[in-house]
């Protein structure tokens, strides 16, 4: 016998192979067909084709802003153009790409195949999270077509209620209107886990990426009407001038801050959670091997959710808060830490004694892990409260939440989007050229938030359009990787759209992995499976699907 | 190599003038430099061990040696490992941050105290000698100072790297920062809270002298009335002599040597009074009235800059008799003409 292959790819015969018949791409036609469905695999891809748009439009604002930086001086654009990039670039970025990202595409097409259901537990209103969005997202660009807004992605008071003329009320309904939607994908998610798992399915027999989930769904729901409560005061402080927020007044600039990190500091983990629930399915099906401490990577995804909504005063250490609460944050926010450390090395020890292939997925994944890493890590420079003082609100902090959600969270998307294509078109990728772009994006990566992390130590403020020339040299090698880093995440939009027409015929489960998605047609039918699964074995059970198939070849055979 | 010399020489000579470290200019910046070298070693040695077991798993147990993967559900052992050790180190670093911080934020009692005033986009420095700058601070070597800080509009937030200290500068309210500069030399000022349309360009210079040198710089640059000074017209002008004249009969409570004190207040609360104390009793007197008196100040929002609460603030730190504020008003009644000193007040 030759050496065994180096890959766990496993695809029908090309020659004879058809997508199926009957499937839930081609179970209806016309536009209508899809803009009126229930189908959270439909609701998925419609998801899935609008965070891309954005994505990019956020992704244009960001090469603007690193072309502006090649030179100290402030001079492709004006001052004011420049800060409604940045904050144009956040507010899309974080509200319309990142939060919505995995949790309303896989997350939307995953989660009822995995735990054996038809669909989720409210298809209406999961279809109205995505006209929630789009309304959003058609907000956010008219506010944009009518002059942008400046306030930054954080609002701050007084300046976004005081000082600034520019679409500051749009945007904030557009972020309002968002946030309903992802409150809708979370509730959806909840009821969902909670009542229709299907017979067998016990809690700790659901995939990791359920967990996760399920964890990032009780953000959204308990932290997501937190943003909405603080979105409204700004807009009747701005409006009626009511002065919460107003010292003049007798109100309390800082009580924005409170409310507005209480939101957005779980957002982060609304952000993070689903990229490590796709982490989990990848690492363990590319190793072949259960994923090492299931109950602890479960649990650890829960206390993440638990510790995120009591560590928001980090965002405020040097703004004049008691120190002796600064010191409850900064313990609270080491104890956050730990969970995110548990994962990282449960996923690295799930490796060992597998038999690992090196897929795209698995690439990706490795990237998450070794960038996530260093995230994570560069996260405690900022807890710890006297260092914190030298980084916060520079470039350090900026580099650093990037590594989280663009080297973490967006290597997990692609990662997830391309192993489960597969699933959701029937036919597969192009490998090599989708390995070259795994390779660009890390690479480009590293060059572009490396540079950052030294220019933050030096003290080079955030949201600067100009800067002193003794800064140029790292920033001009963070422009340079950011023009790597566009051609990463543009190669997989133009070969994962060739691969829809010409990728290879995919089957079943080409990845030989254990979900019940696996277990059923690609592209599934509209009801998922034929006869509801019975769940009658663990999580990551490649001994049982090793004795399904020979089962099935001998039958068949 | 086809380099040109020309274009060699720019590049070297761009690269010298790069900064990749910042100087260290502070007595804190060589703690925080430690505390940054730890935290650099901890990520080191973090992301050093996840490659490496990356890198030994992937080659160890790729397909081609170990076709078939051994299941292994887990190893409380293990994880209790990665569990405690991790926050072990992070526990380090909160205590060794808190300490830090505590230090920063904590000013010594012998410090000098400089205003800053922040405005949409410039910084006000103000000395107690009554010398004024805008977008530029001369301090002292061997000399701790204390900068009060507030700002007149939006937040903002004053930053020396070369200091490592930074503190935000919130409207209302005063925020202090401490620092002793060791090396002469022009150091970064930075706004590095995001305040609006020319934010980046609200920068300005630090500049470091020798006892000596600075002494000299005070002496030229007076405006010749100290803050006190100014202060004490301004309490002439707006009247407040009338009231706190420190007569046993006056309707307002005296001032000398209130400063530093405990007050108790008509709602039955004791109050330090510090700067903010001070500050807050003028713009909101409703609030801060002292037991005994009644509540009839009114409020001076929005009637004074925070360049005039500053100076009147100053003023009555310095407060110890009432000798002259009882002589300003004897002087005022008896011509009975508006002090001329208003006009000196700076906006």
């Amino acid at each position: 016998m030759s050496a065994p292959s180096p890959t766990i790819l496993k695809l029908p015969d090309q020659s004879t192979a058809t997508l199926p018949k009957k499937n839930f791409i081609n179970a209806e036609h016309g536009l209508l067909s899809w803009l009126l469905t229930g189908d959270h695999k439909r609701i998925a891809i419609l998801y899935l084709i609008s965070i891309t748009f954005f994505f990019f439009i956020g992704g244009a604002f960001a090469g603007l802003i690193r072309l502006e930086l090649l030179t100290p001086q402030g001079d492709l654009v004006s001052s004011d153009t420049y800060n409604k990039l940045f904050t144009m670039h956040g507010i899309i970025m974080v509200f319309l790409f990142l939060v919505p990202s995995v949790p309303a595409t896989l997350g939307n097409f995953l989660i009822p195949m995995m735990i054996g259901a038809r669909d989720l537990a409210f298809p209406k209103i999961n279809l109205l999270s995505w006209y929630l969005y789009i309304a959003a997202g058609t907000l956010m660009l008219t506010a944009m077509a009518l002059g942008g807004v400046d306030t930054g992605w954080t609002f701050t008071t007084p300046l976004s209620t005081h000082y600034l003329n520019t679409h500051v009320l749009t945007t904030a309904v557009a972020v309002f209107i968002a946030g309903f939607s992802s409150i809708f994908t979370g509730l959806n998610f909840i009821v969902t886990i909670h009542r229709m798992r299907c017979p067998g399915m016990t809690w700790f027999r659901m995939p990791l990426f359920v967990w996760a989930h399920y964890a990032a769904s009780i953000l959204m729901v308990l932290g997501t009407p937190v943003l909405a409560i603080t979105l409204v005061l700004v807009a009747l402080e701005r409006v009626f001038g009511i002065g919460v927020f107003d010292p003049s007044k007798g109100g309390d600039p800082l009580l924005f801050q409170h409310l507005f990190w209480f939101y957005s500091h779980p957002a982060v983990y609304i952000m993070i959670l689903p990229g490590m629930a796709v982490i989990s399915e990848v690492v363990s099906t590319f190793s072949r091997k259960r994923v090492f401490g299931y109950t602890a990577v479960a649990f650890s995804s829960v206390a993440i959710a638990l510790f995120g909504f009591f560590v928001w005063e980090h965002h405020m250490f040097i703004m004049g808060v008691s120190n002796y609460s600064a010191l409850v944050f900064s313990l609270l926010t080491m104890l956050v830490a730990v969970p995110s450390a548990i994962k990282i090395f449960n996923w690295c020890f799930t490796l060992q004694q597998g038999s690992i292939t090196f897929e795209t997925p698995m690439l990706y994944a490795f990237g998450f892990m070794g960038l996530f890493t260093i995230g994570g890590l560069t996260g405690v420079f900022l807890g710890s409260l006297g260092m914190d003082i030298q980084l916060t609100e520079t470039y350090f902090i900026v580099a650093h939440f990037h590594f989280v959600m663009v080297g973490g969270m967006l290597m997990a998307f692609l990662s997830g989007i391309h192993f489960w294509w597969p699933k959701m078109t029937g036919r597969m990728y192009p490998e090599s050229l989708s390995k070259l772009a795994a390779v660009v994006t890390f690479i480009g990566f590293n060059l572009t938030f490396m540079p950052q992390f030294i220019l933050g130590y030096l003290g080079m403020p955030r949201r600067y359009h100009a800067y002193p020339q003794e800064f140029q040299v790292l920033n001009v090698l963070s422009t340079a990787g950011a023009t790597v880093l566009g051609v990463g995440y543009l190669l997989p939009v133009l070969y994962l759209a060739w691969s829809l027409k010409y990728g290879a015929i995919a089957g079943d489960n080409p990845w030989q992995a254990t979900g019940l998605e696996w277990q059923t047609q690609s592209p599934p039918l509209t009801e998922n499976f034929t006869e509801i699964p019975i769940m009658d074995h663990e999580a990551y059970d490649y001994e049982w699907l090793e004795h399904k198939t020979q089962h099935e070849v001998t039958h068949v055979g | 190599m086809g380099i040109s010399p020309v274009l060699w020489q720019f590049l070297v000579k761009w690269l010298n003038a790069s900064a990749l470290f910042p100087s260290e200019a502070s007595t804190i910046a060589p703690y925080m430099d430690a505390l940054y070298f730890f935290l650099l070693a901890i990520t080191f040695v973090g992301v050093l061990l996840v490659a490496i077991l990356l890198v030994v798993f992937s080659v160890r147990y790729r397909k081609a040696v170990h076709p078939v993967a051994t299941q292994i559900e887990g190893s409380t052992l293990l994880e209790a490992t990665w569990t405690i050790i991790p926050l072990g180190l992070f526990l380090i670093c909160f205590v060794w941050g808190a300490l830090l911080y505590f230090r920063i934020y904590n000013p010594p009692v012998n410090s000098m105290n400089i205003y800053i005033v922040g405005k949409q986009w410039m910084w006000k420095a103000e000395h107690p000698g009554g010398q004024h700058e805008i977008n530029a601070l001369h301090v002292p070597t061997g000399q701790p100072i204390q900068l009060t800080m507030i700002s007149q509009d939006v937040f903002h937030s004053f930053s020396i790297p070369a200091f490592r200290i930074k503190r935000e500068v919130i409207p209302g309210r005063y925020s202090t920062v401490w620092f002793q500069a060791t090396t002469p030399g022009e150091y970064h000022l930075f706004c590095t809270q995001y305040c609006g349309t020319n934010h980046s360009a609200m920068i300005g210079t630090i500049t470091v002298l020798t006892p000596e040198d600075y002494k000299k710089w005070t002496e030229q640059s007076t405006s010749g009335m100290s803050l006190a000074q100014n202060g004490e017209r301004l309490f002439a002008s707006m009247g407040c002599n009338a009231c706190h004249s420190g007569n046993a009969a006056a309707r307002g409570p005296s001032l000398a040597g209130v400063y530093g004190s405990k007050l108790l207040l008509t709602n039955g609360s004791q109050v330090l009074v510090n700067d903010a104390y001070l500050r807050d009793a003028i713009l909101n007197p409703s609030q801060h009235v002292t037991s005994g008196y009644t509540p009839i100040m009114p409020t001076y929002q929005g009637q004074i800059s925070e360049d005039g609460l500053i100076d009147l603030v100053e003023y009555l730190k310095n407060l110890s008799s009432n000798d002259r504020v009882q002589q300003t008003l004897t002087t005022s009644q008896s011509d009975q003409a508006a002090p001329s000193a208003s006009g000196v007040v700076k906006p």
